[in-house]
């Protein structure tokens, strides 16, 4: 590298009128459409060579202003917004949209549907981090996790498409519980595939994580320090892979994940190659807690009875007049939340998304604005890859987990 | 059965503590949160104390709101997070298009891209930030989208032209009005005139009063 700078510098100052002095740094686009890029993200970089001296990130590029959006909906229209937000892990986005209504309203929900959303926002972390495991190995080279554990990601998109109709854009948690409750032998196929996952899982394992390549393209990449990724406002897998035990789920249980067993998994370096494991490992733990759900899922109804707040069945609405009227005005204007304000966050597969909300009384939500973990993390791109080389950026971003519809909302 | 949304830790006394530090600042609880309305002159000395003495060591969101009716018609919202003590905090400010709120930026580099995006939706300057452009809107964007009078519409609308060769910007044209219905119920006491109230005729509130009672007894006589 030094030797290339000397001989460069060596022949500029043989060509007649060229002066040595005035090689200078250069800048480069990478993006906004390059596949390493997870969706449309320019960088745009000030290189010394290949060593990266400044990268600024341009995002936005997605920004369809979905806050904006739900201002003009009603809290019900809005929700499946949230679905296009991070659309690798839909289900957690309304996770915490339909808990900041709950609070806001003090809505109960049967202890069925607490179950039935916890289960469900396991799988979707399994989901995501299927996506995201496989496209960081596929971003340094390794195709193959990508074509083993997308199968496993297809049986998972078929139990969303079971359950809610739809494959991604769920739209299943509701304000007041989930839209409807678990088809007949769910159940039984969730636990069966509970018991197969660890086979593949292992196989990408032993494939990827002791791969020298691997290794050489993710150890002591990006390196974060404990007070850095805390000042910088890492949650998640990104903020425990440099050893901080914070998971929301532990440390302010929401639903029923009092409840559960689980492992809050911690890295020990805070580089590339720890945030990976930590996905890794975070899987088997969700395996875990779904298996739990799977084997405690209480009977009873799955949204509350609250007639104000969640629909009549389908039935009902068809033999009684009230019904009849409850449904009609729910899907018309929609139920008021008392006027207030709210701030929700809960362990999405990426970190801590946070909903905060702020309502007028009406029907629609005065405010409505995403925390969005990416955007943090997105943010400290120009402090991890600094000094790094450009091969790195690519490797540095796959293991911050970027989902553009969230970042940009 | 307890709620089941996210609960941080309440330790006793908090709230006192607060209440003596920030003796200038209006402290308020609602749904279980704590909310400290404080001047906009004192965001640094308040976010530098909470850091410090209040062990909250995470920036974890900064957001905008618009209340166009309000002298000052914005609000910057902070929501903190303390790992240590598992509490958060909500700090909120007023300011107007003008007037400039402090930049966190020295305190949590993170704090750099949410001022960027409050500046670029609202319109809401930082003072002492280190880069304050435009981050979620397009290049060369005109306005800032999250005020309330912006239309949810916007002004211009872009597509490729093949005449020129390259993408053009054009002003909005909408197949159909942009229509906004209000299903807010009449029944609940609104105070607003349906469409199509205003043709009728001003029905009198009550009874004409009879006239004096001895006018009519001279009409009588």
């Amino acid at each position: 590298m030094i030797d290339d700078q000397v001989e460069l510098r060596a022949a500029l100052a043989e060509t007649p009128g060229a002066d040595p002095e005035q090689i200078q740094n250069y800048m480069i686009n990478f993006g906004p459409q390059h596949p390493a890029a997870h969706g449309v993200l320019r960088l745009v970089m000030e290189l010394d060579g290949e060593i990266i001296e400044r990268c600024d990130p341009h995002v936005g590029l997605l920004h369809r202003g979905t806050e904006k959006l739900c201002e003009y909906k009603t809290y019900l229209q809005a929700l499946p917004y949230m679905d296009r937000l991070d659309y690798v892990s839909p289900m957690c986005m309304e996770h915490s949209y339909v808990l900041a209504i709950e609070k806001l309203s003090g809505i109960e929900v049967p202890l069925r549907a607490q179950y039935i959303r916890v289960m469900f926002a396991e799988i979707t972390r399994v989901l995501n981090h299927i996506m995201n495991v496989c496209s960081h190995a596929n971003d340094v080279g390794a195709m193959t996790p990508l074509l083993w554990l997308f199968e496993e990601r297809e049986h998972l998109m078929g139990f969303y498409e079971r359950v809610s109709g739809a494959r991604m854009h769920a739209a299943y948690f509701r304000p007041g519980g989930v839209h409807q409750d678990l088809p007949a032998g769910l159940l039984e196929d969730i636990l069966a595939w509970c018991d197969k996952y660890e086979g593949p899982l292992m196989d990408t394992q032993r494939l990827v994580a002791g791969n020298r390549i691997f290794k050489q393209r993710n150890v002591d990449i990006g390196t974060i320090s404990k007070a850095d990724a805390v000042a910088w406002g890492f949650s998640g897998p990104c903020l425990r892979a440099c050893d901080v035990a914070w998971d929301l789920r532990r440390s302010q249980p929401y639903e029923v994940y009092d409840r559960m067993e689980f492992d809050v998994i911690v890295g020990k370096h805070g580089d590339s190659y720890d945030r990976f494991m930590c996905r890794m490992e975070e899987m088997r733990q969700s395996v875990r807690i779904i298996r739990q759900c799977a084997q405690q899922m209480p009977a009873g109804r799955i949204a509350t009875l609250d007639r104000k707040i969640a629909p009549p069945t389908r039935t009902e609405m068809k033999q009684s007049m009230e019904a009849l009227i409850h449904h009609f005005k729910l899907y018309t204007e929609g139920f008021h939340v008392p006027a207030g304000e709210a701030y929700v966050a809960t362990e999405s597969p990426k970190g801590e998304f946070g909903v905060y909300l702020v309502s007028d009384g009406t029907n629609k939500p005065y405010r409505c604005h995403f925390r969005a973990t990416g955007f943090s993390h997105l943010q400290a791109m120009d402090f991890l890859c600094k000094g790094h080389m450009l091969a790195d950026a690519p490797a540095i971003l796959g293991s911050l987990d970027i989902v553009f519809g969230e970042v940009d909302r | 059965m307890s709620a089941h949304w996210p609960h941080d830790k309440t330790d006793a006394g908090l709230a006192e503590r607060l209440a003596a530090a920030f003796w200038d600042a209006a402290l308020s609880e609602h749904a279980g949160e704590t909310t400290l309305t404080i001047a906009r002159t004192a965001l640094i000395a308040v976010a530098t104390a909470l850091h410090d003495d209040f062990a909250y060591q995470q920036l974890i969101d900064v957001a905008g709101v618009d209340f166009p009716d309000r002298p000052e018609r914005f609000e910057v919202v902070y929501q903190f997070l303390s790992l240590t003590a598992n509490r958060r905090i909500r700090v909120k400010l007023s300011t107007d298009d003008v007037q400039p709120v402090a930049s966190l930026t020295g305190l949590w580099p993170c704090a750099n891209w949410w001022e960027r995006e409050v500046y670029d939706l609202y319109g809401v300057l930082f003072e002492g930030h280190p880069d304050l452009r435009r981050i979620l809107t397009d290049y060369g964007f005109s306005g800032h989208p999250f005020r309330k009078d912006f239309p949810l519409t916007g002004h211009v609308e872009l597509r490729y032209s093949e005449e020129h060769k390259r993408v053009v910007y054009e002003p909005v044209k909408l197949a159909q009005d942009f229509r906004s219905f209000d299903f807010l119920s009449p029944w609940e006491g609104t105070d607003y005139v349906l469409p199509g109230d205003e043709k009728a005729a001003p029905v009198p509130t009550a009874a004409p009063a009879p006239p004096p009672a001895d006018n009519a007894k001279k009409a009588a006589s």
